[in-house]
């Protein structure tokens, strides 16, 4: 009998090997090369000469926190964490809504063509909204002036900057999060919305009783995943705006970035990510503990 | 919204040298950003026949460089030249990433600003000792300022190739309005003649364009007061007497309505607003030139023209900074002989000339400049003033960082009203931090020298 289990234990083992490898190569490791990192001051001279470099312990953090840019993209970062996650996730709703109507015809035209933005390539992508924001022959600034909207330099003014990048890249991302709720609604029994309509429940009561309650679980993880993708938004502002205007669109990630491999200061960059990572993990948790208590 | 791994660096804003710049790159750049992705999965497998020389050129520069090289390859039918045309925006990061990797090419042409720092790494070879076989390659040829930029620590590590200054571009027609047939020479009279071009222009227009998110006016400006910038032991000396005075006279142009208080992302279309008149003067490069007349109006053109820079006491004081492109041999390289004869090919004269012709780049070979389409160009004429009394910016590879510093400093003392002495104060902070790990390492190897 134990020698049995022993055999399978041991079969089970040979399963996970391959995945435990790549996981351990791919990621422990180089998490943990960067924990290492963080506490030295690699740079540009210890790439010339290896034996420069020093452990200084937690001076990366220390200069990290007295750093105002890091300050800065801190508080970008949360403003599209904010605003952004909450708006992706209400359009991707409503849009999912959309196209599991009984009432809409084409459903999978909408579908294909909702999901369109979400595999089309993000260069692409930015190269068409920067001329939908073009201060002065753009499609958007045309558009407002139709209903007497001064012209707004949406990627030149530091007020304007962080909403045009959110908007973009939540028209951007949106189909992703859309197919989610798509499964979520079809999982979701006719005959719970048949006998609330017996009930006499409208349209919003249907939602907001069965809809909504079913959903939850869905919205547990479209709500971390999108959290998640938001604290490292990097390639809209990066693409757009290089940051600017006046750092308004500096986040985290692109902070890091420059700091690794702008200026090559690769220690202080893994600083970064190590406190990116840890404000990822607190946020999660935050967000798992709120559903927790509220949805089950 | 899962993450997005980004893969693609189609960056403006990327480290460029000062001869980078510029804003052509604006119109390629997202060209570049494709080819950039395409040439990320193809420079893999370099074919290494014992007579390929391997060549990164940089920008509009590296196509236009094929069209020589070939004949150079027709002077040397044994020698193959590959040519590989890489955008700037994608330079830097990928010089840096091929050095640690171990796939760097023989040769390359890179701006000199990249040289201490590729210094630093251990990337380049000397030349010293080839220039010593070669007397037609010797500095006599070039312009003092800008060789220097390739001398680190007493060694030779890159020849110039093409050379970029700044000076003064500005609206004749208007600086006669106010009364002055030609450019005054030294700071005092500099600053009056663009009080009265205010006066004569009236509200909403500034005598010059000074934006913040450009560096070289308050570098020139303190190199012209002799400032160090940086000291030689490591600190930021932009506190001291000589820099102070620069940057008071910087700021006293914004604060007296002479200058307006905008970076150049909020100036549309600078060409337009300079044929309007809103700004008469502009410090700016070699490739303004071509682009000032392709895009002001034809009737503007006899109405504008280029200056040497004034200098606080006059002509002599008026230097500038001394920028350009260097071609370097790469210590990795087995071909540095072969790839000399390409450097010499490419300094030649006549070939100097002919890539004057292609590409509007002004030529680093002084004997180049005797080109009657160069000698007789009225625009070039400053520049060629200038170049003369070039000097180069620290030769540190932070240098690029500090003048990122530099530019937040002087938005605080301009925009944010913090009084110049406080951002001298917070400017030589930031310097001396960013410098620490420089000064650590000087000192450890200070008694190596022994």
């Amino acid at each position: 009998m134990i020698q049995h289990e022993r055999a399978e234990s041991r079969a089970g083992w040979m399963f996970i090997t391959p995945a435990l490898v790549l996981i351990g190569v791919f990621f422990v490791i180089p998490v943990l090369g960067a924990l290492v990192l963080s506490f030295t001051d690699f740079d540009i001279y210890s790439i010339g000469n290896p034996a420069d470099t020093r452990f200084i312990g937690l001076g990366n953090y220390r200069s990290l926190f007295a750093d105002p840019l890091f300050w800065k993209a801190l508080r970008n970062t949360a403003y599209y964490v904010v605003v952004g996650g909450p708006l992706s996730v209400v359009v991707s709703l409503a849009a999912a809504l959309l196209v599991n109507a009984r009432l809409i015809r084409w459903k999978p035209l909408f579908r294909s063509a909702f999901f369109a933005p979400w595999v089309t390539t993000l260069v692409a992508v930015a190269l068409v909204w920067r001329y939908l924001y073009h201060p002065q022959y753009g499609l958007l600034n045309a558009l407002l002036g139709l209903v007497g909207v001064g012209p707004i330099d949406w990627l030149g003014n530091p007020h304007w900057a962080m909403p045009a990048i959110i908007l973009m890249s939540v028209w951007k991302n949106f189909g992703y999060n859309m197919l989610i709720f798509l499964a979520g609604l079809q999982t979701i029994p006719p005959q719970l919305y048949e006998a609330a309509e017996l009930d006499g429940a409208g349209q919003w009561q249907r939602f907001r009783q069965v809809t909504v309650p079913m959903l939850g679980p869905t919205f547990v993880f479209v709500g971390v995943v999108t959290m998640i993708a938001a604290f490292q938004i990097f390639s809209e502002p990066y693409v757009m705006t290089q940051g600017g205007p006046l750092k308004s669109t500096l986040t985290l990630v692109l902070f890091m970035y420059e700091q690794g491999f702008r200026w090559w200061r690769l220690g202080f960059a893994a600083a970064v990510a190590v406190v990116l990572g840890l404000l990822t993990l607190a946020g999660t948790a935050v967000q798992l503990r709120l559903r927790r208590e509220r949805v089950v | 919204m899962p993450p997005v791994i980004p893969r693609l660096k189609p960056g403006l804003g990327t480290s460029l040298p000062l001869r980078a710049l510029h804003r052509r790159a604006h119109a390629s750049a997202w060209g570049s950003a494709l080819a950039i992705s395409a040439l990320a999965l193809c420079t893999c497998t370099p074919a290494d026949s014992s007579n390929t020389l391997r060549f990164w050129a940089f920008g509009r520069e590296g196509e236009v460089v094929a069209q020589l090289v070939q004949d150079f390859e027709h002077e040397h039918p044994d020698v193959h030249v590959r040519v590989q045309q890489i955008p700037w925006s994608a330079a830097h990061e990928k010089l840096l990433t091929a050095h640690v990797g171990g796939a760097l090419p023989d040769m390359a042409a890179m701006g000199n600003t990249w040289v201490p720092e590729m210094v630093t790494l251990g990337a380049l070879a000397p030349l010293d000792s080839l220039v010593h076989q070669s007397p037609d390659m010797d500095s006599t040829g070039h312009f003092p300022g800008i060789w220097a930029t390739n001398v680190v620590d007493g060694g030779l590590y890159g020849i110039p190739w093409y050379v970029d200054t700044r000076v003064l571009f500005y609206r004749r027609d208007i600086l006669a309005r106010a009364g002055y047939a030609r450019m005054p020479e030294t700071w005092p009279e500099w600053r009056e003649a663009m009080r009265a071009i205010t006066r004569v222009m009236g509200p909403r227009h500034y005598a010059i364009y000074l934006p913040l998110n450009e560096w070289p006016p308050q570098v020139i400006l303190g190199l012209q007061q002799g400032s160090p910038l940086v000291t030689p032991e490591g600190y930021g000396a932009f506190a001291d007497s000589s820099f102070t005075r620069a940057f008071a006279f910087l700021v006293s142009l914004y604060r007296d309505g002479l200058a307006p208080p905008v970076s150049n992302t909020e100036v549309a279309n600078l060409y337009q607003e300079f044929a309007r008149g809103t700004f008469a003067m502009y410090i700016t490069g070699p490739w303004n030139i071509g682009e000032f007349r392709r895009r002001l109006p034809a009737a503007m053109q006899q109405a504008w023209t280029t200056a040497p820079l004034p200098g606080p006491t006059g002509p002599a004081s008026g230097v500038s900074v001394a920028g350009g492109c260097s071609l370097v041999v790469f210590r990795s390289s087995r071909h540095r002989a072969l790839a000399w004869e390409l450097m010499r090919f490419l300094s030649r004269p006549d070939v100097q000339v002919r890539f004057y012709r292609l590409t509007g780049d002004l030529p680093a070979r002084r004997e180049a400049w005797r080109d009657t389409t160069l000698a007789t160009d009225r625009e070039a004429q400053a520049f060629r003033i200038e170049l003369d009394r070039a000097v180069p910016t620290p030769m540190i590879p932070e240098w690029e960082e500090v003048t990122t510093r530099i530019m937040d400093q002087t938005e605080a003392a301009v925009r944010g009203g913090a009084s110049p002495a406080t951002a001298l104060e917070a400017l030589d902070r930031d310097v001396n931090h960013l410098l620490e790990r420089r000064r650590y390492l000087l000192a450890r190897r200070a008694p190596d020298a022994h």
